[in-house]
C-alpha cells in the first residue's frame, strides 16, 4: 500500500516536470520533404519535388529524389519550401529588454573599440530568438553600436545552445561613420556644437586610420607588434582581407565614406543607407554592397516623399546596386519578411525582394557557398510555408536550422495556448 | 448690448470655422466594397454627396460635375482608425503633476504636422491625438480629421467626437513622478491611490456644487464653491461625460482600474496598448472595458516583457472590443498591415482583422454612428486600395476624408509640405534606426532628462 502511494507520487511528480519543461527540443535525423513545391532561390523553382535533409546539411533536392531508408517522411503538398531568411544587421541576443540596461550588451564603454566581439555577448536562450525563427529567420548578423568603433559583428543561426555552436562563419568589424548634421529629432545641440563634434570625429576616424595602417607595416616588418588590441582586431580590414562594415545614412554622409574608403583602398559593406536612392549611381559606381533596412520607416527629411524607405531598396538595386534588407530591429527581427514585402511592392518587385533576405546578404558575407539559396550541399536551413512568405496570413509550418526540426513554439504561442481559452474563466 | 454683439460675433465665428471644414462629393466606381458591417460587395458604386455617403449599389449614377473615381480592380474601404497616436501635436505631456486632468491637448494641434499627410497615404483618415502617459490621470485628448492643407488646428477637429481623457499605469508615471519627483505614485500601488484620492476629491467637488445648486433653487443664499476645471473634469470622467483611455500594460493594474471604476459607478473605459490584456480577457470582457493593442511590440520595457503578438486574436476571441493602435509615426502609416498579422498570430478573418482598424477603433472613440464602415449616412471617409488591403503588397491609391480627396497616389508630389521653414536652409535628416517605441513619453522623457540627470541630449 505504501509502496503503491510512493509510486504514483513518482508518478505524479513526472508528470509534473514533463509539463512544466521548457521549450520541445529540436529533433535531428534523415528527413525526406516531399510533394513540396522548392523555392530555391538560386535555380527557379521545383514543383511537386523532394528535399532530403542529411548529417545538417541538404542531401539532395529535385523531382527524382529516391527516399533514403530510415528518413523520416513529412508530406509537405501544398507547401512551399524556402531558404532561411537571413537578417543583414539586428541586435538579436545582445539586448532583452530595451529599458533595463543591465540586459543590454551591444555597446562598451569608449568611441574605439573594434576587438569586442558580439558573438561573445549573444545569448543562445534569449526569449526573442524562437521569437523571431519561426517567422522563417534563421540567420542575422547582430550587432554592437555606439561609438565610432563599436565592435565586431557577428552572423549567427538561431539555433544551439553556445554562440560558437550558432556561429554561422562571418564576423565583421563596425563603423559608425561620422555623421554631419543632429542626430534626429531629439538632438538638442547647436549648429556650432554638431559641427565642432563632427570635425573631431573625422579626425578622430583618421588618426586612428593612420595609427592601424603604421602598425600594420610595422606587425608586417616584425612578425610581432605591441600589444594593442583594438590595432590587431583591425589588421584585416588594413589588409584588405576582410571587409569593414559602414554604418552610414545621410546622403552627404554616404558620399564622403564612398570617397574615404576609395582613399583607403579597403574592401566594405555599406550599412543603413537610408538615402541611398538620392546617391545610387555613386554607390553602384563605387561598387559597393549596401545592407538597408528597417523599410518599414518614415522618410528622412519631412520633405520627402512619403514612399522613399519602402522604395530605397528597389531604386538602389534598379542603380546597379547589390542589396541585402535588414530590420535593425532586436525583439522583433520576426518582420524580416514583411520589410522584404513592402520593399517588393515598392518597386523591387517579389524575386529581387526574396533575394535580398537569402542570397545577397550570404554573398555579401561570403557564406553563399553553405547558406541563402536551396542547393545540394548547403546547411539545411529552411522552412515550409502555406503561401508566400512576405504575406501576414501565411502560416510556417516546418522549420530546419543546421538540419535541425525547430518546434514552432515560443513564449508567444505558449502565452496564446494557454490564455485563448483560459481556466478559470471569470468564475471561479 | 455689448452682450448681444459678443454672441453674434462669437456665433459667427463659428459658423465661419464649421464652413470652412471642405465637403466634398464623388462618385467611386466598380470597386469591391468592403463595407466592415455588411459584408463585401463585388463592383458596387459608393457615392458621396457633400461629405456624406448617400447611396452604395450598383450602376449609380453621379449627379453633374460630381467627379468620378474608377476603382474598376480595386478595393474600396473605410478610412482607417487609429485609437492612439501622438501626431499631429506641438506638445505631447504636461507632466509636472501626478494628475493633470486639466489641460487639453486640443490646445497644442499641430496641423502642419507632415506625419499627417505620411498617415494619409497609410489610409488612415482619422486618429486620436492624446496626451502623453507620464502622469496617473493626464490631459484630455483630441480625435482629429486628417484634412491635409489646412492650417488652422480648429480645422482637423473631429466635430462631434465625445471628450476623452489619457490615464497611465505602471512604469510611466511611476518612473517620472516617484523616481523622479519622490511623489506618490513610486508603486503600483500608488498608483491605485492616486485614483482613488483623485475621484474621492471630485466626489466632494460634485456634492458641494450640487448643494450650492440645490439651495439656489430652494432660494437660499450661500457662497458658490470655487471653480476647479480639474476636479471638474474628474466629475466628467465619473458622470460619464468623458470616457477614459488607459495606457496600460500588465494584468494586476488592468484588473486594478477596473476595480476603481467600478467603485465609482464608472463603465466607459478603454484600455491602450494592454499587452497583457490577454491574461484578464475574460474580466475585460464581463466589465464592458474595450482594448486597444499594438500588433507586436513587446520586450521593449520590463513591463511588456511577459506579451505575446496573440494579444488582439485572444481578446477578440473572448468577446472584447479590439483595436489595433500605432502610438507611432510610423505604424499609423501601415495600419493595414498591423491587422494583417493578427492573421498569422492567431488567424483572425479577413472581416475581424479589418474591424480592429475600422469600426471597433471608432466604436472605442465613440464616433461609430459617424465613420468606421461604409454605410449610407455615415462620413465620406473612404480608402482605395490597388489590392486586398491585408496584403503585404497593397498600396493605398486614395484616401478621402468627408468626400475630399487629401492623398491621391497619381498626384503625389516628392515635398507634400504645407510650409516650409525660409530660416531652413538645409534640412536635416533624421534617421529612426532606433525605433521611437512607445511615444507617449514624448517630451517627458527630455524634460526628465534635462531637470535630473543634467543631459541636455
Amino acid at each position: 500500500m505504501k509502496f503503491q502511494k510512493i509510486y504514483t507520487l513518482v508518478l505524479l511528480l513526472g508528470l509534473a516536470l514533463n509539463a512544466f519543461a521548457q521549450n520541445p527540443k529540436a529533433e535531428s535525423g534523415l528527413f525526406a520533404l516531399t510533394n513540396a513545391t522548392i523555392e530555391t532561390v538560386t535555380n527557379g523553382t521545383i514543383e511537386n519535388g523532394t528535399l532530403i535533409i542529411q548529417d545538417g546539411l541538404i542531401a539532395e533536392l529535385g523531382t527524382d529524389i529516391s527516399i533514403p531508408e530510415g528518413a523520416k517522411t513529412i508530406d509537405c503538398t501544398g507547401l512551399t519550401l524556402y531558404p532561411g531568411m537571413i537578417d543583414g544587421g539586428t541586435r538579436l541576443g545582445l539586448s532583452e529588454i530595451g529599458s533595463v540596461p543591465e540586459t543590454n550588451d551591444y555597446s562598451d564603454v569608449g568611441g574605439i573599440n573594434p576587438q569586442l566581439k558580439a558573438l561573445t555577448a549573444v545569448n543562445p536562450n534569449s526569449v526573442a530568438i524562437p521569437v523571431t525563427r519561426t517567422n522563417g529567420v534563421t540567420t542575422v548578423l547582430t550587432m554592437p553600436s555606439g561609438g565610432l568603433f563599436p565592435g565586431t559583428s557577428a552572423l549567427i543561426n538561431l539555433h544551439g545552445y553556445t554562440p560558437k555552436q550558432m556561429y554561422a562563419d562571418f564576423e565583421g568589424i563596425k563603423l559608425q561613420f561620422p555623421r554631419a548634421g543632429k542626430r534626429g529629432r531629439r538632438d538638442r545641440r547647436t549648429p556650432e556644437e554638431v559641427e565642432k563634434e563632427y570635425k573631431k570625429s573625422i579626425k578622430e576616424l583618421d588618426d586612428f586610420w593612420t595609427k592601424a595602417v603604421d602598425y600594420a607595416k610595422i606587425d608586417s616588418a616584425t612578425g610581432k607588434a605591441r600589444y594593442i588590441p583594438e590595432l590587431i582586431a583591425l589588421l584585416p580590414v588594413v589588409r584588405k582581407e576582410a571587409p569593414l562594415m559602414v554604418e552610414v545614412n545621410a546622403a552627404k554622409d554616404i558620399m564622403k565614406a564612398i570617397k574615404w574608403v576609395e582613399d583607403k583602398g579597403i574592401n566594405v559593406i555599406f550599412t543603413g543607407v537610408d538615402e541611398g536612392w538620392r546617391v545610387a549611381d555613386s554607390l553602384a559606381a563605387a561598387k559597393i554592397p549596401v545592407i538597408t533596412g528597417p523599410v518599414l520607416t518614415n522618410p528622412s527629411r519631412s520633405s520627402d516623399r512619403y514612399d522613399r524607405p519602402y522604395a530605397n531598396a528597389g531604386l538602389m538595386l534598379k542603380a546597379g546596386v547589390k542589396v541585402a534588407i535588414r530590420t535593425a530591429d532586436t525583439e522583433n527581427v520576426r518582420n524580416l519578411p514583411f520589410n522584404a514585402g513592402f520593399a517588393a511592392a515598392y518597386g523591387m518587385g517579389k524575386e529581387e525582394a526574396l533575394k535580398a533576405v537569402t542570397i545577397v546578404p550570404a554573398e555579401i558575407f561570403g557564406v553563399a557557398d553553405k547558406l541563402g539559396s536551396l542547393e545540394k550541399g548547403k546547411v539545411a536551413n529552411l522552412f515550409a510555408a502555406d503561401g508566400d512568405p512576405f504575406e501576414t496570413k501565411t502560416q510556417v509550418k516546418y522549420l530546419f536550422i543546421g538540419g535541425w526540426k525547430i518546434p514552432l513554439v515560443n513564449r508567444h504561442t505558449q502565452l496564446y495556448d494557454e490564455f485563448l481559452e483560459r481556466d478559470p474563466g471569470v468564475k471561479k | 448690448m455689448k452682450k448681444y454683439s459678443l454672441l453674434i460675433v462669437s456665433l459667427f465665428l463659428s459658423l465661419a470655422a464649421f464652413a470652412q471644414v471642405k465637403k466634398g462629393s464623388v462618385l467611386i466606381k466598380n470597386g469591391t466594397v468592403i463595407t466592415i458591417t455588411n459584408g463585401i460587395l463585388e463592383n458596387t458604386d459608393v457615392l458621396i454627396e457633400d461629405g456624406i455617403i448617400s447611396k452604395i449599389g450598383k450602376d449609380l449614377k453621379a449627379k453633374k460635375e460630381m467627379k468620378t473615381i474608377d476603382a474598376t480592380g480595386q478595393f474600396v474601404m473605410p478610412g482607417i482608425i487609429d485609437a492612439h497616436s501622438h501626431i499631429a501635436l506641438t506638445t505631447v505631456n504636461e507632466w509636472t503633476s501626478p494628475v493633470t486632468a486639466d489641460v487639453w491637448v486640443g490646445d497644442a494641434l499641430d496641423p502642419l504636422d507632415i506625419n499627417i499627410y505620411q498617415a494619409l497615404a497609410g489610409g488612415v483618415t482619422i486618429s486620436h491625438a492624446m496626451h502623453g502617459s507620464a502622469n496617473v490621470i493626464g490631459g484630455q485628448n483630441e480625435t482629429i480629421k486628417h484634412r491635409w492643407g489646412v492650417t488652422d488646428p480648429e480645422l482637423i477637429r473631429m466635430e462631434g467626437a465625445p471628450r476623452t481623457i489619457k490615464c497611465a499605469l505602471g512604469e510611466n508615471p511611476t518612473r517620472v513622478h516617484g523616481r523622479g519627483f519622490r511623489v506618490r505614485p513610486g508603486s503600483r500601488m500608488g498608483v491605485e491611490e492616486v485614483f482613488r484620492e483623485s475621484f474621492s476629491l471630485a466626489l466632494e467637488y460634485q456634492e458641494a456644487w450640487k448643494k450650492y445648486e440645490a439651495d439656489k433653487a430652494s432660494g437660499v443664499r450661500s457662497l458658490a464653491p470655487e471653480y476647479n476645471y480639474r476636479l471638474q473634469t474628474l466629475v466628467d470622467v465619473i458622470e460619464g461625460e468623458v470616457m477614459i483611455h488607459c495606457h496600460s500594460y500588465r494584468a494586476d493594474e488592468i484588473l486594478m482600474l477596473m476595480n476603481v471604476c467600478k467603485d465609482f459607478g464608472i463603465d466607459k473605459i478603454c484600455f491602450q496598448h494592454v499587452n497583457e490584456g490577454f491574461k484578464v480577457a475574460p474580466e475585460l470582457a464581463e466589465f464592458g472595458a474595450m482594448a486597444s493593442v499594438f500588433a507586436d511590440w513587446w520586450a521593449y520595457k520590463f513591463e511588456v516583457y511577459y506579451s505575446t503578438a496573440f494579444n488582439a486574436a485572444i481578446l477578440s476571441k473572448n468577446g472584447v472590443i479590439t483595436s489595433i493602435n500605432s502610438d507611432s509615426g510610423e505604424l499609423i502609416r501601415h495600419l493595414y498591415h498591423e491587422a494583417g498579422k493578427t492573421q498569422r498570430y492567431g488567424g483572425l478573418t479577413d472581416e475581424e482583422a479589418l474591424k480592429l482598424i475600422t469600426i471597433n477603433p471608432a466604436i472605442q472613440l465613440g464616433i461609430d454612428k459617424k465613420v468606421g464602415s461604409l454605410e449610407e449616412g455615415k462620413q465620406g471617409d473612404v480608402v482605395i486600395f490597388n489590392a486586398h488591403p491585408l496584403s503585404v503588397y497593397a498600396i493605398p491609391q486614395k484616401t478621402l476624408v468627408d468626400g475630399v480627396v487629401y492623398f491621391d497616389i497619381e498626384n503625389d508630389a516628392d515635398d507634400m509640405r504645407i510650409f516650409a521653414d525660409p530660416e531652413q536652409v538645409v534640412e536635416e535628416p533624421v534617421f529612426a534606426n532606433d525605433h521611437d517605441h512607445d511615444s507617449c513619453m514624448e517630451g517627458a522623457e527630455q524634460a526628465f532628462q534635462f531637470l535630473f540627470m543634467g543631459k541636455s541630449k
